[in-house]
């Protein structure tokens, strides 16, 4: 492995429903399964550790960051990086929807889910507190951001992340199956694959989406997970409803090729974008002014209002 | 050529992908039964299409061998029901056992005979329920329910009688979707293009009994429930006020039936109000 090449691998798992011994042991053979295959890092789906409709479970399935319960996740990752989400508990008791990032025998970051969905069948607001950040961070493979589930689905999260300068977004999920038509796949399926495909190809940058399996309470979740590259085609993909491991290579020089030929990011204009949401949020006309630019535009006057005179148009 | 306003068409129908659903079902069963540790199914099958699918389903996720259906036939029963039940379970390998119910709602009756139709309808529905668990007990099985979406909200079902059981394939699925997955399962044909009944008196039909045919009320259901539309979009669609009226008051009295019974509220913790697990709580 190196920086500019790496195999990253999905393990899409079924967790037991509150059960951390039984989806540890899921979750260890799964990590030997991706280290004999090759890879550099695995990630699982989100609350891999836990099940999803935890419920009145959460407290009972929270673990802190740095707890001794997670010291085999962290002796793990001396061999090969780990991404995963679980219940995590915040030093002042608070719970929430998170995903760990483990390297060289370390916690390196914890994104917390920044957007619960409570609505439909989804009830996250009523156990969990929200995530307050979106941050890119650096790693063995360059710098990386992640996003559970429901934060993708706001454009503005990967948009902070792309600004932030990551160039991979890893994604973990507990996806499940709604909106069933006469289609292949049901609805909100179709949804996340023109999204992940949506970001990769706009942003130049590879999304890993880790999905799981399984059902809770009747509830089946679609799998699917995979690997999309800058220019919108996945390197690697598991299959449909069932558990798999799938491995695809990053290659970083296909960020670069796709950023030469598409260059939304040498071209995005980030004092437009926080000028334009300053006003929007203050509801205010001239707004707060961030960057040289925008300084010397707010000391211009506005445009004279020509009138049209008769005869002239 | 002058412009010209384009409208979407029509309503979205409640159209399936049946292969895929099947797949799924399949899945499900499998999974809600296996992670409590359970292999075997009992289901009742009456020779319509809902039991069929659902004894199907079942034979497809655990295998015919650990499917066992029990046909409960009254004494005026349809004779064709029971030959359909038996050749649903010839397709389907299944064990079986039939298990008269007569008897018993003879000797329950005769002490009340002013009872009328539907509460000796009922009652039947109660009694296989009973019969269905004890024998569930003995195969060391689950109980496999069989009522559908379109019945469950429209109330048209026994509440502890044909509504109850462990695990319901069916109960996303509209009776058309029924029968659109009973034909790709393989469902005899005769079995699924037949009128559908409870038959719990001679002559009785669900739709003659509803006034309304499974394709109207599924199509109306599906916008309604499933697609949100207002009262004046389904007006607009083409229903009548009368169907939608009906219908609307058919799903909210049926409510009850839908939920465990209600509970006083006292503690810091009332079981389902703010004592909240899933089912599946650490399986």
């Amino acid at each position: 492995m190196s920086p500019d090449r790496y195999a990253l691998a999905l393990a899409q798992m079924n967790p037991h429903l509150g059960d951390l011994a039984a989806n540890r042991e899921i979750i260890r053979q799964q990590i030997a399964s991706a280290r004999s295959a090759g890879a550099d890092l695995v990630v699982f789906p989100e609350l891999s550790l836990t099940g999803y409709f935890l419920k009145d479970q959460v407290p009972a399935m929270a673990l802190r960051a740095d707890s001794k319960e997670l010291k085999w996740l962290r002796e793990a990752s001396r061999r090969i990086s780990i991404a995963i989400g679980m219940v995590e508990e915040s030093a002042d008791s608070l719970f929430y929807n998170s995903v760990l990032y483990f390297e060289g025998g370390e916690l390196r970051h914890v994104h917390r889910k920044c957007y619960l969905p409570t609505y439909g069948l989804f009830d996250e607001q009523r156990y969990f507190a929200r995530g307050r950040a979106l941050r890119a961070f650096d790693t063995r493979f360059g710098r990386l951001a992640m996003l559970i589930c429901e934060d993708m689905w706001h454009p503005s999260t990967v948009y902070v992340n792309v600004a932030d300068r990551a160039l991979s977004i890893i994604c973990v999920s507990s996806s499940p199956i709604w909106g069933m038509s006469k289609q292949e796949l049901p609805e909100n399926a179709i949804y996340w694959e023109n999204l992940t495909r949506f970001h990769a190809e706009t942003w130049g940058v590879f999304v890993a989406y880790c999905n799981r399996v399984g059902f809770e309470d009747g509830v089946g979740f679609w799998g699917g997970s995979e690997l999309i590259d800058p220019f919108g085609n996945p390197v690697c993909k598991a299959p449909y409803y069932e558990p798999a491991i799938a491995i695809g290579e990053v290659q970083m020089r296909r960020v670069r090729r796709k950023r030469i030929s598409s260059t939304m990011m040498r071209d995005e204009d980030l004092d437009l974008t926080i000028n334009e949401l300053i006003r929007v949020r203050t509801g205010s006309e001239s707004g707060a002014i961030i960057g040289a630019r925008a300084e010397r535009d707010a000391f211009a006057a506005p445009p004279p209002v020509r009138r049209s005179r008769k005869g002239r148009s | 050529m002058a412009a010209a306003l384009k409208t979407q068409p029509d309503y979205p129908r409640p159209e399936i992908n049946a292969p895929l659903v099947h797949k799924l079902l399949v899945a499900f069963i499998r999974n809600e039964f296996h992670k409590v540790g359970v292999k075997r199914a009992v289901v009742g099958i009456s020779g319509g299409v809902d039991s069929s699918l659902s004894a199907l389903l079942g034979a497809h996720a655990l295998g015919p061998e650990n499917v066992l259906g029990i046909m409960m036939p009254y004494k005026t029963s349809s004779k064709e029901s029971l030959e359909h039940a038996r050749l649903l379970a010839d397709r389907a390998g299944i064990k079986t056992l039939v298990v008269d119910i007569s008897p018993q709602l003879d000797a329950y009756f005769e002490r009340f005979a002013e009872a009328d139709r539907l509460r000796r309808g009922n009652k039947m529905a109660r009694e296989r329920m009973t019969i269905l668990y004890d024998h569930s007990a003995d195969f060391g099985a689950l109980v496999l329910g069989t009522s559908n979406k379109t019945e469950l909200l429209l109330g048209y079902g026994t509440l502890y009688g044909d509504m109850a059981s462990a695990v319901n394939p069916n109960g996303d699925l509209y009776k058309t979707q029924i029968w659109a997955l009973a034909a790709e399962a393989g469902v005899p044909e005769k079995i699924v293009r037949k009128q559908p009944s409870p038959d719990l008196w001679v002559g009785q039909t669900s739709e003659g009994e509803l006034g309304f045919s499974y394709r109207q009320v599924d199509e109306l259901l599906f916008l309604m429930i499933d697609r949100r539309y207002s009262n004046e979009e389904l007006l607009e669609a083409g229903f009548p006020e009368h169907f939608v009226r009906r219908v609307s008051e058919m799903v909210r009295n049926s409510q009850f039936k839908r939920r465990l019974p209600v509970i006083a509220k006292l503690s810091e913790r009332t079981i389902d109000r703010d004592f909240r697990y899933a089912r599946d709580w650490g399986r």
